[in-house]
């Protein structure tokens, strides 16, 4: 099954015209997704070749695809100063998931189409500033590799890009269901806890992953709601140990502020919650192995 | 970006905040030429503050009450140059003294859980603000707001009403936190806080002194906010990073970091500092992300910067090719050891995995400089250029 994106979903791309847009869509089209439309209102009515023979026509407004199409995913890779429009427009058409690529978008523009999507009820952000998120052998929604691993078993959740590659290719051998990069920016769409949640809820996903990392408390709020909520093994991994205060590395998020946003307290936090944290993305890896084994049928795919 | 308190005074007045005059200095002659034009409107008493981006100035002495212009240039002439909390003091503000009767607290912020904004608002101002959060969590109003809607007349008194305030002091600031919700907005901060906002003894609402963060993903809205950038205190690497469109931070350590994706270079400081626990405290030298996709020429540029840095010892590039491509990798780092030639005697550790890695190892191997240690996995290559910074 996987969470959010499935075999069935039907995959748009806001920008899709664009270099990194063309780049990504034949990606996305070369790992077995749906793409069923482009967006963007000066080509609209044209069409877009891909290599292995796809046809993709290119559509006015996010509404028109969705009309024709029936898409139900709309991946977005405008330039930041425009996402806040690209976002708003997909979440007007109601398009039921948003993955937003761009990264730099200025928080004032997450928050307010964040809390629009949020009135509005019927569409969910996954970003921005996130790779997107991947249900191997199925759909891949965003720029996440698809040959790093197939599908298997695992889930996983994750705030960075590469560290989500790393704990893929670390754990290719069991796959996965659906890695979700949910991006480092200080407001974001879809959180650890909202994928935690949908895991527990996916009878495909035996174990989970929940990668974090320094800025912010959301790996604390997931704790507490693992200890809650959250019956299937969770296995964490927390960089950003040796990052000094004040300083944002990298992530727009990521900054530990006085004594708050440490990696320290969130691994402590996760522990508490009973969640295996590991020393380095490997030792996180071997923790997980060491979890699937112990469940039945716990073998590599 | 954080601003100086000046700056955050400038921005407030452009918004209608109410604030006190002030100027800024670089020198005490400065500092007394702009208490004697400012001191006129207050029977000459000013308030010589030291510019810095921290907090606890006052108890460093770095804010000292003036009676007359001499005494604002003798003030200046301390102040300039204090060094508090490892910020050397290069900006005095010379302010207007005010008769203060009350010292309230307002801020608004991200509420990154919530994912909406905050405004904190307390009748108990002037102290630090988390030390009241923790003590007197009841004496600091909580509001949520709503980015879509902000301040309005109905939330400006939601905040008031909740922190306390009665009738005649309610109705005066609920204009100015309106004003601040500007700041905010227009702005594109991220933090507009205003510790404190006195009530005077005329009964005028005051932003006495004010802490903004602006949020630099935003500069394209405003070009105008690249100006307030102060670079004197940052790390000449740093600039020279920025300057190439470079993600770096400098630390402190000996093992060079070069990595692709925020997470996985945090990740790697990490590792390196575990590892280096045995080899008599290695530790990472900086924080440096070359970002996706990188190409041969930003790999170069980045394996320079680190080369300036004369504390490192030993270089640990660590490279998962999801979109970059390893061999472009690879290609940087021949290309940027080639140009460096043989006065560069500093080992590479490098670890490549992920797209078109058999590629780049090949390149390395085929171009086999005796500097290059290629090792497989992550945790060893951060073991191995611990060791090698360690002299062992």
């Amino acid at each position: 099954m996987a969470i959010f994106l499935t075999a069935d979903s039907k995959v748009i791309v806001q920008g899709m015209t664009g270099s990194e847009g063309m780049k990504h869509t034949q990606r996305m089209l070369r790992s077995g997704t749906a793409i069923v439309g482009g967006v963007n209102p000066r080509k609209a009515g044209s069409t877009v070749e891909f290599e292995g023979g796809t046809t993709v026509p290119v559509f006015g407004t996010v509404a028109e695809a969705i009309e024709a199409t029936g898409a139900d995913v709309s991946v977005i890779f405008v330039p930041a100063a425009f996402t806040k429009a690209a976002a708003t427009e997909a979440i007007d058409a109601g398009i039921p998931l948003a993955v937003v690529i761009t990264e730099g978008v200025a928080v004032k523009d997450t928050a307010e189409f964040y809390n629009y999507a949020k009135e509005k009820g019927t569409t969910r952000i996954i970003g921005p500033n996130c790779p997107g998120l991947i249900s191997p052998g199925a759909a891949n929604a965003g720029i996440i590799p698809a040959d790093i691993s197939g599908p298997g078993r695992i889930g996983l959740v994750s705030k960075s890009g590469t560290l989500t590659y790393q704990m893929m290719y670390e754990l290719r051998d069991y796959g996965f269901s659906t890695g979700v990069g949910i991006g480092g920016d200080p407001i974001i769409g879809t959180t650890h806890i909202d994928c935690l949640e949908a895991f527990q809820n996916d009878p495909d996903t035996d174990a989970i992953v929940m990668i974090g990392e320094i800025g912010g408390d959301a790996e604390e709020r997931a704790a507490a709601y693992i200890k809650d909520h959250v019956t299937k093994p969770v296995v964490g991994y927390v960089a950003g140990f040796t990052a000094p205060e004040g300083k944002t590395m990298g992530h727009a998020g990521a900054i530990v502020s006085g004594s708050s946003g440490t990696a320290q307290a969130k691994k402590e936090a996760l522990e508490a919650a009973g969640v295996k944290v590991g020393k380095t993305p490997h030792e996180t890896a071997e923790l997980m192995r060491q979890v699937m084994a112990g469940l039945s049928g716990g073998d590599p795919t | 970006m954080d601003l100086f308190e000046y700056q955050a005074r400038d921005v407030f007045e452009k918004h209608g905040v109410p604030v006190l005059a002030g100027a800024v200095a670089t020198t005490p002659e400065g500092a007394r030429a702009a208490a004697e034009r400012i001191g006129a409107a207050s029977g000459g008493v000013t308030v010589v503050k030291a510019q810095v981006k921290t907090g606890g100035r006052g108890k460093a002495g770095g804010v000292k009450v003036a009676k007359t212009a001499d005494e604002a240039e003798e003030h200046a002439r301390a102040i300039l140059g204090l060094d508090i909390k490892g910020h050397t003091v290069h900006q005095v503000m010379i302010a207007q003294g005010a008769q203060i009767d009350e010292e309230y607290y307002f801020s608004i912020l991200l509420d990154r859980a919530n994912r909406t904004y905050l405004a904190m608002c307390s009748k108990e101002g002037g102290m630090e603000i988390e030390q009241l959060a923790v003590e007197r969590p009841e004496a600091l109003a909580r509001v949520a707001v709503d980015p879509n809607v902000g301040i309005d007349d109905a939330k400006a008194r939601e905040i008031v009403t909740e922190a306390g305030f009665d009738g005649e002091t309610a109705a005066k600031i609920e204009p100015v936190l309106k004003s601040l919700w500007t700041v905010y907005s227009e702005e594109d901060a991220t933090l507009v806080e205003v510790n404190p906002l006195v009530r005077t003894a005329d009964g005028d609402i005051v932003a006495l002194d004010g802490k903004v963060t602006l949020d630099e993903n935003a500069f394209f809205r405003h070009p105008e906010h690249q100006a307030l950038e102060d670079t004197t205190e940052t790390d000449p690497l740093e600039l020279a990073a920025k300057e190439k469109n470079l993600n770096y931070v400098k630390l402190d350590g000996s093992v060079g970091i070069i990595g692709n994706g925020a997470g996985l270079v945090m990740s790697t400081l990490d590792v390196v500092a575990y590892a280096g626990e045995e080899f008599g405290g290695q530790k990472p030298a900086n924080f440096l992300d070359i970002g996706g996709g990188a190409s041969a020429e930003v790999m170069a540029n980045g394996l320079h910067i680190i080369l300036s840095d004369p504390q490192v010892k030993s270089v640990f590039v660590n490279v998962f090719g999801g979109i970059t491509a390893c061999d472009a990798v690879a290609t940087g780092i021949v290309g940027a050891l080639d140009a460096l030639g043989d006065e560069e005697d500093r080992p590479l550790v490098v670890r490549l995995d992920g797209n078109n890695v058999e590629e780049g190892r090949r390149i390395l191997a085929e171009r086999n400089h005796p500097r290059v240690l290629i090792e497989d996995t992550m945790d060893g290559a951060a073991r191995k250029a611990a060791q090698l910074a360690s002299g062992n």
